[in-house]
């Protein structure tokens, strides 16, 4: 059938089951728009196209589906960058489609035009420019095709003016190959049964996962395999949620802020099976001196994680879920009594590790205590929330107080560390999961980089809470300046901060603030309630800070503690 | 850790954008390039990239797996310890005074190169090689007074088995 461009695209994204798009218009892509209207293809209309970008990673997290944002050329198009570059840290599979001048007019410097394609080429997985109709329809296949199978990601599809204009023949669902793509899904099997073998030979060995598992679904494996094995474990922040934060088995998360049992198992270990992480220097602390007394397994989809940044004893490329299900098929056999007799002082340790440093704080009666607040919240919430955040402490004590028992529960931007995440994020999660409470942990620096994302929450009917935890600091950067600049506070005071009440009433939103301690839980309470979005202002305690920390550079080991 | 010499060569579609993809790889990792060469082969679509770089064994073992994970790069292959073949070739033009055009001649014959371009205060040599030649040979005209050279890349491929 004769399509025009705009009508082939509307097509192809059916066929993807597409039922969200986050997105923003112009020139450019007005044609694709007055196509879009015609689906019943939903379209949240954001405020900022960085706003369009999380929303859609946010919608990816919580559903494991594939998130669609739709921008205009040019400055609509750079918007996206910083979302595109959050994205693919985190490998969440995406599919961002850019309006581009028409095709006679690029390299002109044409009105509104700018080389995304080639902007975008580092921080993407693949990009593409359609310089013609007839290729629109394979390309947008080859973009979901690509986001979604082997290590996922953001791809971008930069579409001309002209091309969403022209006609041309549409064939449905067309399979899609790239001979110079194929993700290895299938686990060595030689490798595995050597796995297998030193993790019965273990007398101290943890389990150690990171967004990897959340990504190919392997939770329900993950965890499996540690109960079945009595191994300990602890994740990166991406991979919170991927075991149940209320197991006994639970030792936090590792990390720059990793609890204390979770950091000294790591350098007391000796066998460490990696699954799904990247050796991030946040997770490390000091390269040479990580896990040293451990043999290291890892099991990653993506070749490139594997000996980037440690040596390993057995690598193994492929898919995570399918290779914890080979795992726990050839341990089913044993007897789990055996792991439990073997691992017992191990555990033991552990456990004396946990009463010498518990996760604490003290919540005085004057000022609120950050660390209160999520506590409350984690209770009130039954741990049941969807939880976003935005960058630094905030994120940090989200990561440490709310116990996450399941994945796509907890959405942060781990790799790229962007603040302004926490609230696109947390409408594309409740467009996603509309059931769910949706709550957006903030501080009150990075809320206000994407807060116009309110009016988009109230025009789409997106119920989703905001949770300010005001120390009136850039928090995260004043406590390095504390402990490592001698209190130096350089810039990092935010003197005049907008009444966070009042600008949630502005948005028509519900704002809510508490400044004692005991006004916590009512404020909660009432907020958790609210039907339309909220904005709760807790005004904590200015000087906090989150530990354990480990400085950057020096071992995991090396903890600062309260 | 010992840096040496590597012999890279990828097959990738020629399509717009794949050079750059390919060095804006090498140049965001910090990887490093002494020579690069493209040129299209005889299956249409596909062309060829041969590039020299200098790494560490773990470094080397990166820049391959992160080659292969760009979608436009079909195979990659480090031809360093492979039995292959390898050239470079220059284009040196070399100051040619009455007292020294004989003897370049004779260089010349002894290096089997080939003057392409004659003068009255010059001429043009054409020269293929490895790597090796290619010094000597500079190293036996400098002295004469080298005007300009052009140098491309070192091309490479694997030998066919006997
Ligand atoms: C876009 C962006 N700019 C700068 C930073 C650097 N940075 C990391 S944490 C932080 C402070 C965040 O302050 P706030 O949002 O108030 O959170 P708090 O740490 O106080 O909880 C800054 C500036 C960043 N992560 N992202």
């Amino acid at each position: 059938m004769e399509m025009t461009g705009a009508q082939i695209l509307m097509a192809v994204l059916k066929e993807e089951a597409v039922d969200t798009v986050f997105g923003f218009p112009g020139g450019a892509v007005i044609d694709i728009y007055d196509e879009l209207v015609k689906t019943d293809i939903r379209h949240i209309l954001v405020r900022h196209e960085q706003g369009a970008v999380h929303a859609a990673d946010g919608y990816a997290r919580a559903s494991g589906k594939a998130g669609v944002c739709l921008v205009t050329s040019g400055p609509g198009a750079t918007n996206t960058v910083t979302g595109v570059a959050t994205a693919y840290m985190d490998s969440i599979p995406m599919v961002i489609i850019t309006g581009q001048v028409p095709t006679h007019l690029i390299g002109n410097d044409a009105f509104q035009e700018v080389d995304i394609v080639g902007i975008t080429r580092p921080c993407t997985k693949h990009n593409y420019l359609v310089k013609s109709v007839e290729d629109l329809a394979r390309t947008m296949r080859e973009a979901f095709f690509l986001a979604r199978s082997g290590r996922p990601g953001p791809v971008l599809v930069d579409i001309p003016k002209d091309v969403a204009n022209q006609t041309a023949v549409f064939k449905p669902q067309e399979e899609i190959k790239i001979k110079s793509y194929q993700p290895n899904y299938r686990p060595n099997m030689k490798q595995l049964k050597k796995i297998v073998g030193l993790v019965k030979e273990a007398r101290r060995p943890l389990l150690f996962g990171g967004g990897g598992v959340i990504l190919s679904g392997a939770a329900e494996a993950f965890t499996t395999f540690a109960r079945q094995t009595q191994t300990p474990v602890t994740t990166t922040l991406m991979g919170l949620g991927a075991f149940p934060g209320s197991d006994p088995l639970w030792l936090g998360m590792i990390g720059m802020h990793g609890t204390y049992r979770a950091n000294m198992s790591t350098g007391a270990c000796d066998l460490l099976i990696a699954i799904g992480v990247r050796f991030d220097d946040r997770v490390t602390g000091k390269i040479e001196t990580f896990a040293r007394d451990a043999q290291i397994v890892h099991i990653d989809i993506d070749p490139t994680s594997i000996r980037k940044n440690v040596g390993v004893a057995i690598p193994v490329v492929g898919d995570c879920r399918e290779a914890l299900n080979e795992l726990n098929r050839m341990i089913a056999a044993d007897n789990q009594n055996r792991f439990e007799a073997r691992h017992r002082e191990w555990l033991e340790q552990i456990a004396a590790w946990k009463e010498q440093h518990r996760m604490a704080y003290d919540q005085g009666t004057e000022t609120i205590k950050p660390q209160f607040v999520i506590d409350k919240l984690f209770e009130l919430t039954q741990g049941k929330a969807i939880i976003t955040t935005e960058v630094g402490q905030n994120q940090m004590w989200a990561a440490q107080f709310y116990h996450f028992d399941g994945p796509r529960q907890f959405i942060t931007s781990g790799g790229l560390g962007t603040m302004g995440f926490g609230l696109p994020a947390a409408i594309g999660a409740k467009a996603a999961q509309p059931e769910h409470t949706v709550i957006d942990i903030a501080g009150d620096g990075s809320i206000q980089m994407n807060i116009q994302e309110m009016a988009t929450a109230m025009q789409s009917c997106l119920p989703v809470k905001v949770l300010i935890l005001n120390n009136g600091y850039l928090g995260m950067v004043r406590q390095w300046q504390e402990l490592f600049y001698e209190k130096r506070y350089a810039c990092t005071t935010m003197d005049h901060q907008p009444d966070f009440v009042k600008l949630a009433e502005a948005f028509g939103a519900v704002g809510l603030r508490a400044t004692r301690p005991e006004e916590v839980i009512p404020v909660l309470e009432e907020g958790l309630a609210c039907e339309v979005p909220v904005i709760m202002d807790f005004v904590v305690e200015k000087e906090e800070s989150v530990y354990p920390m480990v400085p950057a550079g020096a071992n995991i080991t090396e903890m600062l503690l309260v | 850790m010992q840096e040496d010499k590597h012999v890279i060569t990828m097959l990738v579609d020629n399509e717009p954008g794949v050079l750059s993809r390919v060095v804006g790889l090498f140049s965001g990792r910090g990887f490093n390039i002494e020579s690069l060469c493209v040129a299209e082969t005889v299956t249409p679509g596909i062309s060829r990239i041969t590039i020299v770089t200098k790494a560490n064994p773990p470094v080397v073992e990166q820049i391959e797996k992160q080659l292969n994970k760009l979608i436009n790069v079909i195979k990659v292959r480090d031809l360093t310890r492979e039995a292959s073949v390898m050239r470079e070739m220059a284009l040196i033009c070399v100051r040619a005074s009455p007292e020294h055009r004989a003897e370049i001649l004779r260089i010349v014959d002894i290096f089997r190169c080939k003057v392409i371009d004659v003068g009255l205060e010059h001429y043009i040599i054409e020269v293929t090689g490895d790597e090796g030649k290619m010094t000597a040979l500079l190293n036996l005209l400098r002295p004469m007074g080298i005007k300009k050279i052009a140098r491309t890349g070192t091309i490479a491929l694997l030998r066919e088995p006997k």
